[in-house]
């Protein structure tokens, strides 16, 4: 049953990544973009991540698309669909694909046995356990196993200083938005 | 299939048609209700000649949007024209599937086929009852079902955020609108509602945050719980209320922030170019929205189902004593949730004929400058004051935890309704400024 859920979800997100990039029309390809988005979250509440999955929909289907759309709305774009994708547009993204795809491949063939040894044998330079130590990984074994207190557990307990960085970040972000989009505050 | 899941499956099936069937009929009737409350505050009758009193105003409006000629705008996207309407009506239904309409049923049923014989038999319809039965067990085989169902089609773990996430998808279908219909009236409906529905829906979120503080969870069920052994939550978390209830007129497109269907300025806004049945969906999505907005008030904030001053719970006994989970109490605790949502559905029509539409800035000045700070500082007080309040003073009755916050909040309500009154009504009119000289004279502009 879970599998069957998996495997339809999985088709509907790529089959709605794949138009979402083929379309001409930049709304139509704004609402397959969503309708992937749709399908992720499909897949998270697979996972038992219902927050991850509500937070999907909320901030990327219900926010983010929607600035899309105001933006593809507001310059009025899509009444002249023409094709601005020429060759080298094609090269760059053969190259990306090559790239995604190594990578794929590299993940594929990293077992879970394979993860294990390489963690008992000290744990890997980008580890945030080993770089924030605080107990963490005594904390994630203790942690509550509801929807929402294991995630609030590793956020604002064990991994608090990079959550709290990431925050700095967008918020300099949309400091700079601004500055750079106003000219007189 | 288990007898058991069997069971489950049917019964939540049941729901779903109860739940729907009530509010897409309590939607129709309130476009009726919306004309009646209008007449009422304009001194006037409004639609009484269709049925008894008007009654059948709906199921004849609905006749001829059914049965009218559909129109197409000359140049229009007609695969997103089309499915406009639809994106707009399925999300605002949606909700009304997680929202806990009655108190949970405690059901132990062994076999559901012999349970309708008997009920039957009961009311001298044994025959009847027997072929009901026979017919059942025919279609369904043997259905059980034992535990405790719940008021909600879906008690979703997640409570509360569904309601955000999908509510905000809800633009999708106004926007596309707008875009699809090639009109300029219709794109400028749809651009600002775009605009106006992801400013307020922030404000919106960061408004439930103290109620998430005070119950430490976001299902519905157990938030609920919480006000039945504490307060409701309009008391200790008026701020909040207030604050929600704003931002929900925003985000359900009702005056004062009506501005993507402003009349008087974009004809009819995003859907100007809409005719028939599918300019009747947006109005069902927006009723239904409203339904969705007064429900989640009344959940969050007046306790939902729980009937006052009776309680479920035998460890926190309500002033009149408690009582056990049955079907009478689950159909009077439905009335309850009835009630408390059509009063805040009225208070909704009422603003309509009280305050006047915004101007778009004010309305964008109002949602990032004054509600989200204004939220944020109310999340900051409040979880300060329920650190304090635990921790410091070490009160763990959650009945007198809420009265003191009650406290607080009076004193805040105060400072913040000074402030967005600037003087006008709470202040007095000792206080108010008059126009100096012999009289007012005609245009004179008061003195700030």
């Amino acid at each position: 049953m879970t599998a069957a859920v998996f495997y339809l979800l999985g088709a509907s997100a790529i089959a709605s990544a794949l138009l979402c990039i083929t379309r001409k029309n930049p709304v139509s390809s704004a609402l397959w973009l969503v309708s992937t988005m749709f399908a992720l979250a499909g897949i998270y509440v697979l996972l038992h991540a219902q927050f991850i999955a509500v937070f999907q929909v909320l901030v990327y289907a219900g926010a983010v698309m929607v600035l899309f759309l105001f933006v593809i709305m507001l310059l009025n774009l899509g009444r002249e669909a023409s094709d601005v994708r020429g060759k080298p547009a094609w090269a760059l993204a053969a190259a990306v694909m090559v790239i995604l795809g190594a990578q794929f491949f590299a993940v594929w063939h990293y077992t879970p046995a394979q993860m294990a040894s390489e963690q008992h044998s000290g744990a890997a330079v980008a580890d945030p356990l080993a770089f924030f130590p605080n107990n963490a990984l005594a904390a994630e074994a203790a942690r509550p196993d509801d929807a929402f207190g294991a995630l609030s557990a590793s956020l604002f307990q064990n991994y608090l200083v990079p959550f709290e960085i990431t925050s700095v970040l967008l918020l300099v972000a949309a400091i700079g938005a601004v500055v750079l989009a106003k000219r007189r505050i | 299939m288990s007898p058991e899941l069997k069971g489950f499956i049917l019964l939540s099936i049941l729901k779903m048609l109860v739940v729907f069937t009530v509010v897409l009929v309590g939607v129709a009737l309130l476009t009726l209700m919306e004309r009646k409350v209008s007449a009422w505050m304009q001194n006037r009758r409004g639609p009484n000649r269709v049925g008894w009193a008007g009654l059948l105003q709906p199921a004849a409006d609905g006749l001829k949007n059914i049965v009218k000629e559909e129109t197409f705008p000359a140049v229009a996207n007609t695969g997103l024209f089309l499915l406009a309407p639809a994106m707009a009506f399925i999300p605002a239904l949606l909700l009304s599937g997680v929202i806990p309409w009655a108190a949970p049923l405690p059901i132990s049923v062994d076999d559901f086929g012999e349970a309708i014989h008997a009920g039957l038999t009961s009311l001298y319809l044994e025959p009847t009852g027997r072929f009901i039965s026979w017919l059942f067990h025919l279609v369904f085989g043997p259905v059980s079902f034992h535990g405790v169902l719940s008021g909600a089609v879906a008690d979703l773990p997640v409570g509360f955020l569904f309601i955000l996430a999908v509510s905000s998808l809800g633009v999708y279908g106004i926007a596309l609108a707008g875009w699809s219909s090639n009109s300029k009236y219709a794109l400028l409906g749809g651009l600002r509602s775009s605009a106006q529905m992801v400013s307020y829906e922030v404000a919106m979120g960061v408004s439930l945050i103290p109620v998430l503080l005070l119950s430490g969870n976001v299902s519905f069920s157990e938030i609920i719980n919480r006000q039945q052994a504490g307060t409701w939550y309009i008391f200790p978390l008026f701020l909040s209320f207030f604050l929600y209830f704003v931002s929900g007129f925003a985000e359900t497109n009702r005056l004062p922030f009506d501005l993507p269907e402003a009349e008087s300025e974009l004809i009819a806004g995003y859907h100007t170019e809409y005719s028939a049945m599918k300019f009747s969906m947006f109005f069902i999505a927006e009723y239904s929205n409203v339904v969705t907005v007064s429900a989640v008030a009344s959940a969050l904030f007046f306790g939902g189902w729980d009937v006052p001053f009776i309680s479920v719970d035998p460890a926190h006994p309500g002033l009149l004593g408690t009582v056990n989970l049955g079907l009478l109490f689950t159909l009077l605790s439905a009335l309850v949730m009835f009630v408390k949502t059509m009063t805040f559905i009225f208070v909704v029509m009422w603003i309509r004929w009280t305050l006047p539409r915004f101007r778009y800035d004010q309305l964008m000045a109002l949602g990032w400058k004054v509600m989200l700070p204004m939220a944020l500082g109310y999340v900051m007080i409040i979880s300060t004051a329920i650190y304090v309040i635990e921790h410091g003073l070490g009160i763990e009755s959650a009945r007198t935890q809420s009265w003191i916050l009650f406290g607080l909040n009076l004193i805040l309500a105060y400072g913040v309704f000074g402030l967005l009154d600037r003087g006008r009504i709470v202040s007095g009119s000792n206080s108010r400024t008059r126009v100096p000289g012999p009289g007012p004279v005609a245009g004179a502009r008061r003195v700030a």
